[in-house]
């Protein structure tokens, strides 16, 4: 059993959660990811890892209610387990001195961004930030992205904070003012697909996060493919970070719908279960 | 006495009942059946089936103490051989093995010995007695068993057995491997698969469930820090094949792991009660013809597929699944499309799968195996309308452990490269089962474990 030592509400729907796996705190990287189960009912889940902290023997994750099992994790409290936690999968981030990065990211993908983004720091980068969200209230680790960051943009949807509009529009602006040597991108698959179109126009290098469905996590079963430059890979195994310029951005959309119908059932089990 | 070649066959459920649920097909011998067919062996004196055993069951002892009635005996007969006797009368090539060389073979009457080897297991289990287990004094020395499948568990326990002190580590969340994930309920009932495994906790071996081999625990790391004096590695062939042919990552397109996975391992079967979803289309194929792809297409069955087909580019002679696989499949309603190949996955703007393309094959020249070699037909393409494809096409070496080892030998397939006694590379790493030998069967991995357990035994032993 995995116990939640910490849960912090960061926004109506987002949720951090630390959990208590020693052997995966001492030994995961940036960019790694996690599976859990919550229950013995419960389905796997991944989640890349937001922070960790080896001596506390802590692994931070951050997530939002949209399916069904992320709501069943809102409503766990801190003092409950999940009945298992498995990790660290993936590879991690490939960090190097390149430079100036410009890190682009959205919504939910803002926490996974920050190990990345702080290696990256401590690399000798000069990191730029692009955070963005739908709104203000839905803004996330502005403060936390700051420490790690030389420079922070903040956008939002509806312009309630920060700038009026999309991560790449700011994103333009920075390629267009000053030479960026690498990027990375995370946040929901469309915002991905359009930031790695952006930068492949300036030819940056862009590095993106995949999190399509999955079941085991460790190579087993496939249901996480994927292509990039043309060849099948396996996110679980192959990445999940990709090359964001290579990669079948309509398919990966496409492969995220599987489950609709079912997931509306699932809801509705949700909602009789009052959560 | 003159020969009786009277085979008692398995009772099984009605197909178009059993194609409905989950519940196990085979019924099992009753104690007449099982006695009956018991006094069918000629008890041969040189007696072949103890050689076609991956484990060398003593048989004709087993089969003895049943016709006499000694069911505990016969029970701890299997049980000096086998860990698993439960799961291997039901899961067995045995037409392959034991059954295969049986003196009574070539009169096609070959005596059923993973029918009764099931009865016996089953009988001992039903009985509640608890199982009396053995083990010699501790050694001191540790060994590491990197994965819960059918190797890893047998290695574990024979290892346990002479004093050992083992720990398993195992990637999922729970212990078994291919028993769990893969062959499903109505085939191999899991919670005979949990009581069988129990015991390997009995004897004192430990157990790291999610534990991915390679990750928290290189091998190096637990030679060097954690202080074990050897490793097995039984990782498998986790990795599923896919043809490479276009429209494979079309929406409905599903590895047979991922698919049997979702339903076995995560009860996908009683969705909504259970949380993990699967897809079911209502004309489904599935590609390839082994115990997988049977087991894939009968799944499918009974999640309400209206048409499942099994698609093979040879003919029914070289199906490579049990033949009772394929005969059940066939009486439960699943289609045999021979001799045909898929060439593409065809699909919609929304990436849903709406038919599969294929090209016809006959059979040509024998090739060095004896095997016809299939031939495409020219100019042969059709489609198929399909809304779900499962791909049975095989599987390889899971790459997570290997490519964090150093110095660790693999072949050009990715498997580990070992010697008959399950020697590696590395001095004192070990591996058996699928990780070496490719995907086969629960058997032969399960004799692999164990016959490297033996080998480590040694190595110990002289250290």
């Amino acid at each position: 059993m995995y116990k939640i030592v910490k849960k912090e509400m960061l926004n109506p729907s987002i949720v951090l959660m630390d959990v208590y796996a020693p052997d995966i705190a001492k030994t995961c990287k940036a960019g790694q990811f996690i599976v859990l189960r919550i229950d013995e009912i419960g389905e796997r889940i991944p989640l890349t890892i937001a922070d960790f902290f080896p001596e506390e023997g802590l692994v931070r994750i951050v997530t939002q209610a949209v399916g069904y099992t992320s709501r069943k994790l809102m409503n766990m409290n801190e003092g409950d387990s999940f009945l298992d936690f498995i990790g660290p999968l993936g590879k991690e981030s490939e960090v190097e001195n390149f430079g100036t990065v410009l890190c682009i990211c959205g919504g939910l993908g803002i926490a996974p961004m920050f190990p990345i983004a702080r290696e990256l720091k401590k690399a000798g980068n000069k990191v730029i930030t692009v955070i963005g969200a739908r709104s203000k209230d839905l803004l996330i680790w502005e403060d936390v992205l700051r420490e790690v960051s030389d420079e922070v943009y903040v956008t939002t949807d509806d312009g309630s904070y920060g700038r009026k509009g999309l991560v790449t529009d700011v994103s333009k602006e920075i390629l267009e003012r000053e030479k960026i040597d690498h990027a990375w991108a995370i946040g929901p698959v469309i915002m991905m697909k359009f930031s790695a179109l952006l930068t492949k126009e300036y030819n940056v290098p862009t590095i993106v996060s995949m999190n399509p469905i999955m079941v085991d996590g460790t190579g087993m079963c496939g249901a996480c493919r994927l292509e990039v430059d043309g060849k099948t890979v396996f996110a679980c195994v192959d990445g999940p970070e990709f090359d964001g310029h290579q990669v079948n951005w309509d398919l990966s959309m496409r492969r995220m719908n599987i489950y609709k119908a079912k997931e509306e059932i699932a809801l509705e089990k949700a909602i009789k279960g009052g959560f | 006495m003159p020969l009786n070649l009277n085979r008692v066959g398995m009772p099984n459920r009605e197909p178009d009942v059993r194609n409905k649920d989950f519940i196990e097909v085979a019924e099992g011998y009753n104690d007449e059946m099982a006695l009956e067919e018991a006094s069918r062996c000629l008890n041969c004196k040189k007696p072949l089936c103890v050689g076609g055993c991956p484990v060398n069951i003593d048989i004709p002892r087993f089969i003895n103490q049943v016709t006499k009635k000694d069911y505990d005996s016969a029970y701890y007969t299997l049980k000096e051989f086998s860990l698993l006797p439960a799961v291997c009368g039901r899961v067995c090539p045995q037409e392959h093995q034991c059954e295969g060389v049986c003196i009574l073979n070539p009169k096609g009457a070959p005596i059923g010995i993973g029918r009764l080897e099931r009865y016996v297991a089953d009988k001992f289990r039903e009985s509640g007695n608890e199982e009396v287990l053995k083990k010699e004094a501790p050694t001191g020395k540790k060994v590491a068993v990197l994965g819960g499948g059918p190797a890893g568990l047998a290695c574990a326990y024979d290892l346990a057995k002479l004093g050992h002190d083992v720990t398993i580590y195992e990637a999922l969340h729970t212990l078994g491997g291919v028993l769990m994930y893969g062959i499903p309920e109505f085939r191999l009932p899991k919670n005979i698969v949990n009581k069988e495994i129990e015991n390997i906790e009995k004897l004192g071996v430990k157990i790291e469930l999610n534990s991915v081999a390679g990750r928290v625990n290189t091998v190096e790391k637990l030679m060097k820090e954690d202080g074990f004096d050897a490793v097995f590695i039984g990782t498998g062939a986790g990795l599923p094949y896919f043809l490479n042919i276009p429209g494979e990552n079309l929406n409905e397109v599903y590895s047979a792991n991922e698919f049997l996975t979702r339903v076995n391992l995560m009860k996908a079967y009683k969705f909504p009660e259970y949380d993990t979803p699967v897809f079911v289309g209502e004309k489904v194929a599935v590609v390839g013809a082994g115990n997988v792809a049977m087991d894939a297409a009968r799944t499918a069955k009974r999640l309400g597929a209206k048409e499942v087909y099994i698609v093979y580019r040879r003919s029914k002679d070289e199906v490579p699944a049990r033949l009772e696989e394929l005969e059940h499949a066939e009486e439960e309603g699943v289609i045999l499309q021979l001799l045909t190949s898929p060439v593409e996955v065809i699909g919609d703007d929304c990436g849903h799968v709406t038919a599969l393309r294929c090209v016809k094959y006959e059979l040509g020249e024998p090739d060095e195996g004896g095997r016809r070699k299939p031939v495409e037909v020219p100019n042969s393409e059709f489609d198929i309308p399909m809304d779900m494809v499962v791909m049975a096409i095989g599987q390889g070496p899971n790459p997570l452990l290997l490519e964090t080892t150093k110095g660790l030998e693999l072949n050009k397939r990715g498997n580990i490269v070992a010697d008959d006694e399950g020697r590696t590379s590395i001095d004192g790493v070990f591996a058996g089962g699928d990780i070496v030998t490719g995907a086969a069967t629960v058997i032969l991995a399960m004799g692999a474990g164990k016959k490297t357990a033996q080998s480590i035994h040694e190595y110990l032993m002289k250290k």
